[in-house]
C-alpha cells in the first residue's frame, strides 16, 4: 500500500523517527550497563557512562613533599604536584593539567589553578594548571610536607579490571598476591569467591534441566497429538491449566516433600523442579506443532508396518525439530535466568549457589554501592543467554509462532 | 570440579535413563507382553496399541502431577495450618492476612501489575509490529527490542537500576532532571509511582514478545481486505483500527493472557529492586517474608495468587476446548 499516491513521505518520516526513537529507548540501559562495566571505578562515580569517551575531573589528595627551603621569615616548598609521591603513578603521560586545588578534603576545589590561597596559618597556596605549586608558610614544614588537594582532567580509562575482580572475587592487590604465590588466573577463577564458580553452578543446574523435560514433552506431545486413547481431551485441558498454575503453590510442598525423601535442597532437587515447571509449556507447545504435521507420513508409514516408537523416532522428531530447538531455547533461557526456584531449592550459601541468587543477596548487599562491580557482574550472567537467544532467535520466533498463532 | 563432573553424570544417567526408558517400556511391550505372533497375534497388536499411549504419557503426566497438581492440593491443606503444621487453624491464616495492612497493599499492587503491564505491553508490541513492518531496517529494530527476552529478571533490574540512580553522575533520569535545574531524588523511593517504575522493567523485557506474535498475526492479515478499504477512501489510521486490529483480536487476547500470567509470576524484579520497600510490594514477594518460617502463611498467600489467577486458566481451558472440536 505504500505505493498508492499520497501515502508516502511526510508518514514514512514520522515512522522512521518513531521506531529509531523507540530503538534507541529500548537500547540505552543496556548500553549503559555495557559501557560501565568496562570503566575504571573511580570514573563511574565521577561521570556518567554517557560522557564516558571525555576525560572527567577526578579528585586527588598528595602532599607537597619536596624539601622546603627558607626565604626570608617564610618556609617555602615549591615543586610539581604531578610528582609528588601519593600521585606520581597516576599521572605518567606527561599531559596533565590541574582544573582547581583546594586545602581540605571536603573542599578539593575550592580555588581555581592559578589563583593564591590563603593558608589558615598565614602563608599562601597556589597551584598553576601545569602542576607547579608554591607553598609557604610563617611555620617551619614538617618532612612529611602539607596536604594538597586537586582536581584534575583525568584521560578515560576503559580496564578488564572489573571482570577479573569479578569473575575471581578478588580485587587487584588479592589477585597479585595470590600470582606472587604461585597461582596462576586459572586456578583463581575455581576459587569459591568469585562468580565464575557461580556461573559454573548455573551451567550445572541449567544443561540437565533443559534436555530432560524435552525428552519427556515430546513423547507425550507425539501421544496427545496422534495416538487415540479415551481421556486424551482430559488430558489436554489440564496441560493447558497447568500451564497457568503459579509456581508459588509448588514451593512449600515440594521443598516439605524433597527433605522427606532425602533430596533436600540440591542440584538434583532443582533439576526435578525445572522438569516439572517447564513440561506444560513443553507438552503445549510441541503438541500444537506435532499436530501440525502432515497426516499423510504418519499413515503411510504405519501402513508399512512402523510401530508408533518408530514413527516417533524416525519422522516426528526430525520433523519437530524447530519446535524443539524452539522450546530447548525458552526453557535454557528460564533456568539459567531464575531466582525463584533457585532460591527454595538450593542451599542459599557455599557452593550451590546459582549467578543470579549470588547478584540479588550478595553483591546487591554487601557491594551495593560498588557500580562497577554490579555491572560487571549483570554482565557476566547475561552473556551467555544473550548469545544463545542470538544466534537462535529464528528457532524461537518459528516455535512461539507454533504455539500462540492461530 | 564436582559440580561439573556432577552435572555430566546426571546429563548422562538422566537423559539416558530418560531414552531406556521409552526404548526398554516399548520393546517389552511389543515382545514379551503383546508379542505380534503366534495365534493372538491380532489381538495382541490391538492390545499393545491400548497401552502404549500411556507408555509415552506416563513421564509427563507423573511429572505435572507430583510438580504441579499434587502442589495446589497439598498447598491447600497446608494454608489451613499453623506456622510449624502441627496444629489445623482452618481459614485462620486467611483472616490474618487480610488483616494485615501489608499484604492488603501487597494484593492491591499485584492487581495494579496484572492490569496496566499487559494493557501497555500489548499496545506497546502493537505498536512496534505496525510501525516496523514495512521498514527497510525494520528487522534490525525488532532484534534489538526482543533482546531484552534473553535478560534475566536480576540482570535487567541492575541495568535499570543504573538507570534510575540518584547520583546524577550514574542515573541518566537524575541527569537529565538535574540538567533542567531539577534537584536528583530517589526515584524508586516515589510512593505510587516507583510501581509504575518497576513496571517499566517488565514492560522494557516483554514488549519484544508481543510484537513478534503480533507482527506475525498482522502478516496474516489479507491483502486484499487493506486494499479495498484503501480504495474506499481510508486512511493509515482507518485501515489500522477498523480492518487490521478487528481481524487479529483473537492473538491479541492470547498475547494479553499470556503476559498476564508472566505478571503474577513476577518476582525477581520487586526483590532486586526495592526488597518490597516503600510500597512497591506485592504477593509472590510478600510471600517470601513467610518461605522457611510461617509455611502456613506462606501457602496462604501462593493459594491467594492462585484464585487471581483461575480466571484466566478457567478462560485458556474453555478457548483450548473450543479449538480441539
Amino acid at each position: 500500500m505504500d505505493n498508492i499516491a499520497g501515502q508516502k513521505s511526510g508518514l514514512s518520516i514520522v515512522t522512521n523517527v518513531a521506531v529509531f526513537i523507540i530503538v534507541l529507548l529500548w537500547l540505552i540501559p543496556t548500553v549503559g550497563l555495557f559501557v560501565s562495566s568496562f570503566r575504571d571505578r573511580d570514573q563511574i562515580s565521577a561521570s556518567g557512562w554517557w560522557e564516558a569517551p571525555f576525560s572527567v575531573e577526578l579528585s586527588y589528595r598528595t602532599r607537597a613533599d619536596d624539601a622546603p627551603t627558607r626565604d626570608g621569615d617564610l618556609y617555602v616548598v615549591q615543586g610539581n604536584i604531578f610528582e609528588t609521591g601519593e600521585v606520581r603513578d597516576q599521572f605518567t603521560s606527561g599531559a596533565n593539567a590541574i582544573a582547581a586545588f583546594g586545602l581540605r578534603g571536603r573542599e578539593p576545589g575550592a580555588f581555581a589553578a592559578g589563583q593564591t590561597a590563603e593558608n589558615r596559618d598565614g602563608g599562601t597556596v597556589v597551584v598553576n594548571a601545569d602542576g607547579s605549586y608554591v607553598y609557604t608558610s610563617p611555620e617551619p614544614i614538617d618532612d612529611a610536607g602539607p596536604r594538597l588537594y586537586f582536581l584534575a582532567e583525568t584521560p578515560p580509562d576503559f580496564t578488564l579490571g572489573n571482570y577479573a575482580e569479578v569473575l575471581t572475587g578478588l580485587d587487584e592487590e588479592e589477585r597479585a598476591q595470590e600470582i606472587a604465590s604461585g597461582a596462576t588466573f586459572g586456578e583463581l577463577l575455581f576459587e569459591e569467591t568469585g562468580i565464575f564458580r557461580n556461573f559454573i553452578n548455573t551451567l550445572t543446574v541449567t544443561i540437565p534441566a533443559t534436555i530432560i523435560p524435552i525428552l519427556i514433552a515430546a513423547f507425550a506431545a507425539y501421544a496427545l497429538a496422534w495416538m487415540d486413547f479415551p481421556g486424551r481431551g482430559f488430558l489436554i485441558a489440564c496441560v493447558v491449566g497447568l500451564l497457568v498454575v503459579p509456581l508459588q503453590l509448588a514451593l512449600v510442598p515440594l521443598l516439605n516433600l524433597h527433605n522427606q525423601i532425602g533430596i533436600g535442597q540440591s542440584f538434583l532437587g532443582i533439576w526435578l523442579a525445572h522438569t516439572g515447571f517447564g513440561l506444560p509449556l513443553a507438552v503445549y507447545l510441541l503438541r500444537n506443532y506435532m499436530v501440525g504435521l502432515p497426516r499423510d507420513i504418519i499413515e503411510s508409514a504405519k501402513v508399512d508396518g512402523a510401530t508408533d516408537f518408530q514413527i516417533f523416532t524416525k519422522i516426528i522428531l526430525p520433523l519437530s525439530f524447530p519446535a524443539l530447538a524452539s522450546f530447548a531455547i525458552f526453557q535454557f533461557l528460564w533456568t539459567w535466568n531464575d531466582l525463584l526456584v533457585a532460591k527454595v531449592f538450593l542451599p542459599s550459601t557455599g557452593d550451590a549457589q546459582v549467578m543470579t541468587v549470588k547478584i540479588a543477596d550478595d553483591l546487591l548487599g554487601s557491594r551495593g554501592g560498588d557500580w562497577g562491580i554490579l555491572a560487571t557482574a549483570a554482565f557476566v550472567s547475561i552473556a551467555i543467554p544473550l548469545v544463545v537467544f542470538f544466534s537462535m532467535q529464528r528457532y524461537l520466533v518459528r516455535g512461539l509462532l507454533a504455539g500462540s498463532v492461530k | 570440579m564436582p559440580p561439573i563432573l556432577q552435572g555430566i553424570i546426571t546429563i548422562i544417567i538422566g537423559v539416558g535413563g530418560c531414552v531406556g526408558y521409552f526404548y526398554a517400556a516399548n520393546l517389552f511391550l511389543d515382545k514379551v507382553l503383546f508379542p505380534a505372533r503366534g495365534p493372538n497375534a491380532g489381538r495382541n497388536i490391538n492390545r499393545a496399541n491400548i497401552v502404549r499411549p500411556w507408555v509415552f504419557l506416563f513421564p509427563a503426566v507423573f511429572a505435572l502431577g507430583l510438580y504441579l497438581v499434587y502442589p495446589v492440593i497439598g498447598s491447600f491443606i497446608r494454608s489451613m495450618y499453623d506456622r510449624s503444621g502441627d496444629e489445623f487453624v482452618g481459614a485462620g491464616n486467611y483472616i490474618r492476612l487480610f488483616n494485615n495492612p501489608d499484604f492488603r497493599q501487597a494484593f492491591l499492587n499485584n492487581i495494579l501489575w496484572a492490569l496496566v503491564v499487559p494493557a501497555v505491553t500489548t499496545f506497546m508490541g502493537l505498536l512496534i509490529a505496525q510501525l516496523t513492518d514495512r521498514l527497510k531496517w525494520g528487522n534490525i529494530a525488532k532484534s534489538i527490542i526482543f533482546m531484552p527476552m534473553a535478560i534475566s529478571f536480576v540482570g535487567a533490574s541492575l541495568i535499570w537500576k543504573f538507570v534510575y540512580a540518584q547520583d546524577p553522575d550514574l542515573g541518566i533520569i537524575n541527569a537529565i532532571r538535574t540538567s533542567f535545574g531539577g534537584e536528583a531524588l530517589d526515584p524508586l523511593q516515589i510512593p505510587f509511582w516507583n510501581n509504575f517504575l518497576l513496571m517499566v522493567i517488565l514492560i522494557w523485557i516483554q514488549t519484544g514478545f508481543a510484537m513478534v506474535i503480533l507482527s506475525a498475526a498482522l502478516r496474516g492479515v489479507p491483502e486484499e481486505t487493506i486494499e479495498a478499504a484503501i480504495i474506499d477512501g481510508a486512511n493509515s489510521f482507518q485501515v489500522f483500527f477498523k480492518i487490521k486490529v478487528p481481524q487479529i483480536i483473537g492473538t491479541i487476547v492470547v498475547v494479553w493472557t499470556t503476559i498476564t500470567i508472566l505478571v503474577l509470576k513476577v518476582f525477581d524484579i520487586v526483590y532486586t529492586m526495592t526488597g518490597g520497600n516503600y510500597g512497591t510490594e506485592i504477593l509472590p514477594s510478600f510471600m517470601m517474608d513467610f518461605m522457611f518460617r510461617d509455611d502456613g502463611q506462606a501457602t496462604a498467600v501462593a493459594f491467594v495468587i492462585m484464585l487471581v489467577v483461575l480466571p484466566v486458566m478457567i478462560w485458556n481451558i474453555v478457548q483450548a476446548r473450543k479449538e480441539m472440536r
